[in-house]
């Protein structure tokens, strides 16, 4: 299979999947999930051997380090719609590689993970699958039209997955979340018509454009748009208030896919989009943007701490880890950026155990409030300690994930020599004391502590349930412990977008 | 034959990660117990390597004077974290005198505990579990000492923290244990929060984590020159090494961040033992000497490590004398003596403008670190045994012991000789050193303090000593009381040391562990004050005679009178000053309930409903265009034709 | 009989047609009034088509048509009025009938 067909066969069998569950009878959950379960798992095998190949071919070919320019892997352009320039234009670089191997983790354990759902599991697996398509679409798109295409069959899903399996103000929180994603996304799309037109070239081509040298009015108008537009979906402050209701309502695997992935998607593209192809307006708009992000990562810190719902707790530790993604991104320096990328996988894998687990806690003891429930570790000691190095993660304990990501953001944000840069590294590096604050308050309210009564009888995981845990464990000490590999290929990827945006 | 030992140093880390993994993944729970031989036998083993190391290092590699041999060497260095291409952070193995001498203290020590462990927690639910997180904490502890770069010490840090946090908290049930284990890990987190700023700036100015290039005296001259381009505009160096040196004061428990050290004591004893006295609590003092050429650079730097070492060392001397669990009084000892350790390494600056460096104050902190473990790990295992028999940490339930548990009398004697400082044991010759230091580079009210502080240890110790082993006794129950040999073992094993490693080390340290060459030059050798052994070992018997004029008599009258005459300031110390109240009104008040509520408060309402505002005025409209669409057909097609009017007259249509 | 003659017929019985729209509450009386703006249109055509045109046969075909479409439109309206009529029972007021309202 050669390099493009393989990329779109990525995104095409989650729709597959969707097509094969078609002529299933809608009470036979099992087969549905097998099929799921199945295509996606065939799917991180593709995606597995994508990497592989990628890392060979970044080998032989470059990516475009010490240019400018970033080098797709496995580039397809046929035209689509050629009266406006709109083309199926795909390709890879090593972030992309990267999310979409993140993607596949999160979807194949998410699957897992929602073994229990029985309730019109048909529409549940489908709307999911079609979702992740969206994602992975999102991933290898280098055509802006095709690229927002993707972002809407992404985002739009979710309104449906909350509002009909969701637990809690669910109607509410669907609304409230579809609204502002939506409203992102209008400012994307004006952005990218922006882009289209300023450009003189008239192309949605990522790459075309990347070598347009935009008017400095016009990027000083159009960053912040996209900036922003993907921001929301990135949790920006003050744009985040989806998040926690959104979280809290949404099913275990939808807030898996959605904190784990989709979240990730506005970093992507505040990195890939709004700074590479606009880096004059990134340098004006920075300060702004610098200093919003630090509140996220403190307030959303603070802001975990008196929370009681465990999916609060982690929603809103959500926001303060997103927020060290585009910290990362605004430090504007080699290793902020990179720390980005790291951030977003790590985050990724992390709060996507993290929900795992707590849908297994309250599929056993109905509640979330982390006030009811003490010493599980008694009844669930597996369960327990897959949620205590889920929060040891959280806090960035080296050896995991976290550690790697958040020491290369503020190493990145320290090297940004700027008064306001520091200080606000000052104040993120400090936000981790919060972080540890409010993750061993969690962790040892829930695991902690005398076994109340009616928890006796609970029993631990069960094979199923504990496969998608290991995996994502294995992943988060995996990253952690021997990150050499990431980095090198983030390296590659950081480079040519370092260069961009800083040499302009 | 030495460079095979050396080149395979890193089975020290090997070792006790084999036995965190094997016993952690499957036998701690298949077949605890010999999950616990396991881990004895790897550590014994784990000495072994340790022992052959030092030998090799110390009889091939190091010279004894820091004369141009060389006096470090960096056993293994392999990438692991690339953050720039100029800056990566390398795991690796650094072997230098400090280094070499703590790995031996912690694999003995952890050789000795590990055994103990076995009697001490026979039948305890979670046995196999206690060895496998006991094997990590030795583990981390290793792997913080002997990092090549402290971008790796600080993860071995943080790892260490977290075994820490994961034993104190061992039995997680207690509620008391669970606050405890939290309370030492944010307590720890938030030095260590300082200490990661310290380590991305000092790497930032000097382009490196490796210890080699940051304790190059080129370095030091490097961060001097450069001045924060925000604030009063102090220099690099100062602000960089306090902020590093606050990891070090958090980890070290030194005042006002001493308060998770005594409620650390929740955990098991050989725990306490373990991390809480001899090991992870001197870390800190540790990171001081190992930085010890960058931090010499930074003269207000060396200020602060020795006041906050010497005003910690009688803060916990004072506190010590009141308190009545005995892990707490042995926790306080450990606080005073850590402060002991500190402030000798920052009194190895001389006083004055240019001072030089006193090479026998850093030595005295290390040789300190090096008896101190000794014996301040019998008085933790001793307390264990105590604890066991009895059932009890309350010095009120204990006395007449003496003929009980005749072996760990008798060893706890020599600890609390040798920690009084009484000659010939350990702590004489190295507290001696460090008096003998202070004196010499010219910090004479540090070296006042420390006199002081001597006299009270002896009066603490010999306090907690009489009271448990002397006079009648208080127990509730009077069943014959019995020692494990399991654990009565490693405490008459301590006693030698305890008793010897003073007189037969002194030498060694002072000629061998030195501080390697810093841009301040040192002072050579500094003449001796013959007198000063004797003031010490005076002020020693001083507070050992009135412990025992108050105590040791077994009189629980003249106790409680000693209590009552001092009325007010016996309150204010038995409480520890407050401090932990004082903290506590500053997380529970202020963080939580002046910072989160009201951020809580403030999204929810402010930022939330900025957002549902929105939403609410976009519905509002949607509702006034909503009357246009009433349904009346008329009203439908009236508003055509009058727009069909409207554009044949306005409009531009092309009819 | 002149062409203005024949547009001002038309357009008399276009604005008789838009007053019995615009006024009518009886769907019925609607449907009527629209079929008088139709013929009133029709009639424009034709007038255009006898007077002006040079082979009036062209302007003749388009009354044809639009008087075969609405012969069918009439058929399905009233189906639909005849339905609705069944369904509510109702005395085809529009004032009544307003389930279209937003």
């Amino acid at each position: 299979m050669n390099g493009p067909t393989l990329l779109t066969a990525i995104w095409l069998i989650p729709f597959l999947t969707v097509l094969a569950s078609l002529p299933v009878d809608r009470h036979n959950h099992g087969l549905i999930k097998k099929i799921s379960l199945l295509g996606n798992t065939v799917n991180l095998g593709l995606i597995i051997w994508l990497t592989v190949r990628f890392i060979e071919s970044a080998g032989s070919i470059g990516t475009g380090a010490g240019t400018g320019a970033t080098v797709l892997h496995f580039a397809m352009k046929l035209p689509w719609f050629e009266l406006l320039n709109i083309e199926y234009n795909i390709g890879v670089d090593a972030i992309s590689v990267l999310m979409i191997l993140l993607t596949g983790t999160v979807i194949v354990t998410g699957i897992l993970a929602s073994w229990q759902v029985t309730d019109q599991a048909k529409e549940f697996f489908a709307l999911l699958n079609t979702l992740v398509a969206g994602v992975y679409g999102v991933f290898i798109s280098f055509d802006l039209f095709t690229f927002f295409l993707f972002y809407e069959i992404a985002v739009l899903p979710m309104y449906l997955l909350i509002g009909l399996w969701g637990t809690g103000r669910k109607e509410y929180a669907a609304m409230k979340l579809t609204l502002m994603l939506v409203a992102g996304s209008a400012f994307i799309l004006a952005g990218i018509l922006g882009l289209y037109f300023e450009s003189g070239i008239a192309s949605f081509d990522l790459m075309k454009l990347a070598q347009v040298n935009f008017a400095p009015s016009f990027q000083l108008w159009a960053f912040p748009l996209i900036f922003a537009g993907f921001g929301v979906l990135g949790a920006l402050f003050p744009f985040h208030t989806w998040s926690p209701d959104g979280h809290a309502s949404a099913p275990t695997a939808v807030s898996m896919l959605h904190a784990g992935v989709l979240m990730k998607l506005g970093g992507y593209g505040c990195l890939r989009v709004a700074m590479y192809l606009l880096p004059q307006g990134a340098e004006i708009w920075m300060p702004l943007f610098l200093v919003l992000v630090t509140i996220n990562v403190v307030y959303g810190a603070f802001g975990a701490i008196r929370q009681t719902d465990l999916k609060y707790i982690t929603a809103y530790s959500s926001v303060s880890h997103c927020g060290l993604v585009l910290f990362g991104l605004t430090a504007m320096t080699y290793a902020g950026m990179k720390g980005a990328v790291l951030q977003m996988l790590s985050h990724g894998l992390m709060t996507a155990l993290f929900f795992c687990l707590i849908g297994m806690i309250y599929g056993r003891t109905h509640t979330r409030e982390i006030e009811k429930m003490g010493g599980l570790m008694r009844v669930m000691p597996f369960l327990s300690v897959a949620f205590v190095i889920a929060g040891l993660a959280g806090l960035g304990l080296p050896s995991l994930s976290g550690f790697v990501a958040e020491a290369t953001v503020f190493i990145g944000a320290f090297a940004n020599p700027a008064p306001l840069n520091r200080v606000c590294t000052v104040l993120a590096v400090l936000s981790i004391v919060v972080t540890a604050v409010y993750v061993l308050r969690t962790a040892n309210t829930v695991v902690n502590g005398p076994l109340r009564e009616q928890f006796k009888h609970l029993t631990d995981a069960s094979f199923m349930e504990k496969l998608p845990v290991v995996i994502l464990l294995f992943t988060l000490f995996g990253m952690g412990l021997l990150p050499g590999w990431i980095i090198n290929l983030v390296n590659g990827a950081i480079d040519p977008i370092f260069h961009k945006v800083v040499q302009q | 034959m030495a460079e095979i030992f050396l080149a395979h140093s890193y089975l020290v880390l090997l070792l006790p990660l084999t036995s965190f993994v094997v016993i952690g993944l499957w036998l701690g729970r298949s077949n605890p117990s010999a999950a616990a031989w396991l881990a004895v036998a790897l550590a014994a083993v784990n000495l072994a390597v340790a022992l052959t190391v030092a030998l090799a290092s110390f009889g091939h590699v190091f010279e004894p004077l820091a004369t141009g041999g060389a006096s470090a060497l960096v056993a293994l260095n392999v990438e692991w974290l690339n953050f720039t291409p100029s800056l990566t952070a390398r795991l690796g193995i650094y072997l230098d005198p400090i280094s070499v001498v703590m790995m031996v203290v912690v694999t003995t020590i952890a050789l000795l505990v590990t055994f103990y462990s076995m009697g001490y927690m026979k039948g305890d639910e979670g046995y196999g579990r206690f060895f496998a997180l006991l094997s990590l904490f030795v583990f981390s502890m290793l792997g913080l000492i002997l990092s090549s770069n402290i971008f790796q010490m600080f993860v071995f840090w943080e790892l260490v923290g977290v075994s820490s946090y994961s034993l104190i908290g061992f039995w997680y049930q207690k509620p008391s244990a669970v606050a405890a284990s939290k309370k030492a890990f944010i307590v720890t987190r938030f030095a260590d929060a300082f200490f990661l700023l310290g380590i991305i700036m000092a790497s930032y100015y000097a382009g490196s984590f490796d210890f080699t290039v940051l304790n190059d005296p080129a370095t030091a001259k490097v961060l001097a020159q450069q001045t924060l381009p925000w604030g009063p505009g102090l220099p690099v160096l100062t602000v960089a090494t306090l902020l590093i040196f606050v990891g070090g004061w958090g980890k070290s428990a030194m005042f006002p961040l001493h308060v998770w050290l005594p409620d650390a004591m929740e955990g098991p004893t050989p725990v306490s033992s373990i991390i809480h006295s001899a090991t992870m609590v001197v870390a800190g003092v540790f990171l001081t000497a190992r930085m010890f050429p960058l931090f010499a650079a930074a003269d207000l730097t060396m200020e602060v490590v020795r006041v906050v070492g010497a005003f910690t060392a009688l803060f916990a001397a004072v506190i010590a004398i009141t308190q009545f669990d005995i892990k707490r009084i042995l926790a306080f000892s450990t606080l005073s003596q850590l402060g002991y350790m500190m402030f000798s390494l920052g009194a190895a600056k001389i006083s004055g403008g240019d001072g030089g460096i006193n090479s026998l104050a850093y030595s005295a902190s290390i040789f300190h670190i090096f008896t101190h473990a000794f014996f301040k790990c019998l008085l933790f295992l001793g307390a264990g045994v105590v604890i066991h028999a009895v059932h009890n940490n309350d010095l009120a339930h204990m006395g007449g012991l003496r003929k009980q548990l005749p072996k760990t009398y008798w060893s706890m004697l020599i600890a609390c000789l040798a920690i009084s400082g009484v000659y010939p044991f350990a702590g004489f010759w190295s507290k001696d050193a460090i008096l003998l230091g202070a004196w010499q580079s010219g910090h004479y009210l540090t070296f006042g303090v420390g006199l002081l502080v001597g006299g009270l240890t002896a009066l603490y110790m010999f306090r907690f000593f009489f009271l448990i082993f002397h006079g009648e006794s208080r127990q509730e129950t009077h069943a014959p009381l019995h020692e494990d040999p399991v654990m009565t073992l490693p405490i008459m094993i301590l006693a030698v040391p305890s008793a010897l490693a003073g007189i037969m080390a002194e030498h060694f340290f002072v000629t061998h562990v030195i501080p390697p060459l810093s841009s301040v030059p040192s002072a050579g050798i500094l003449p001796h004050a013959d007198w000063l052994p004797v003031a010490a070992s005076f002020a020693g018997l001083a507070g050992l005679l009135l412990a025992w004029f108050l105590y040791g008599r077994g009189s629980r009258a003249l106790v409680a009178v000693s209590q009552e005459r001092m009325g007010f300031l016996y309150t204010l110390v038995s409480n520890k000053f407050y401090i932990d109240e004082a903290y506590l009104f500053i997380t529970r008040r202020l963080i939580f309930d002046g910072v989160a509520a009201p951020i809580k408060w403030f999204d929810r309402r402010v930022v939330d409903g900025a957002m549902d505002a929105v939403g609410w005025l976009l519905q509002r409209g949607g509702n006034g265009v909503r009357l246009a669409q009433n349904g009346l057909l008329t009203l439908y097609l009236g508003m055509s034709i009058l727009g069909i009017v409207l554009l044949f007259l306005f409009g531009n249509l092309p009819f | 009989m002149t062409l203005a003659n024949s547009l001002l017929l038309s357009s008399i019985l276009f604005c008789i047609g838009i007053y019995g729209v615009l006024t009518r509450r009886q769907l019925i009386g609607i449907l009527l009034s629209i079929e008088i703006i139709l013929n009133g249109a029709n009639i424009n055509f034709i007038a255009f088509a006898h007077f002006r045109a040079a082979d009036p046969t062209a302007g003749a075909i388009f009354p044809i048509f639009v008087m075969a479409i609405s012969a069918a439109e009439m058929a399905l309206a009233l189906a639909i009025i005849i339905a609705m009529h069944r369904q509510k029972n109702s005395k085809l007021d529009i004032q009544q009938l307003r389930r279209l309202n937003g």
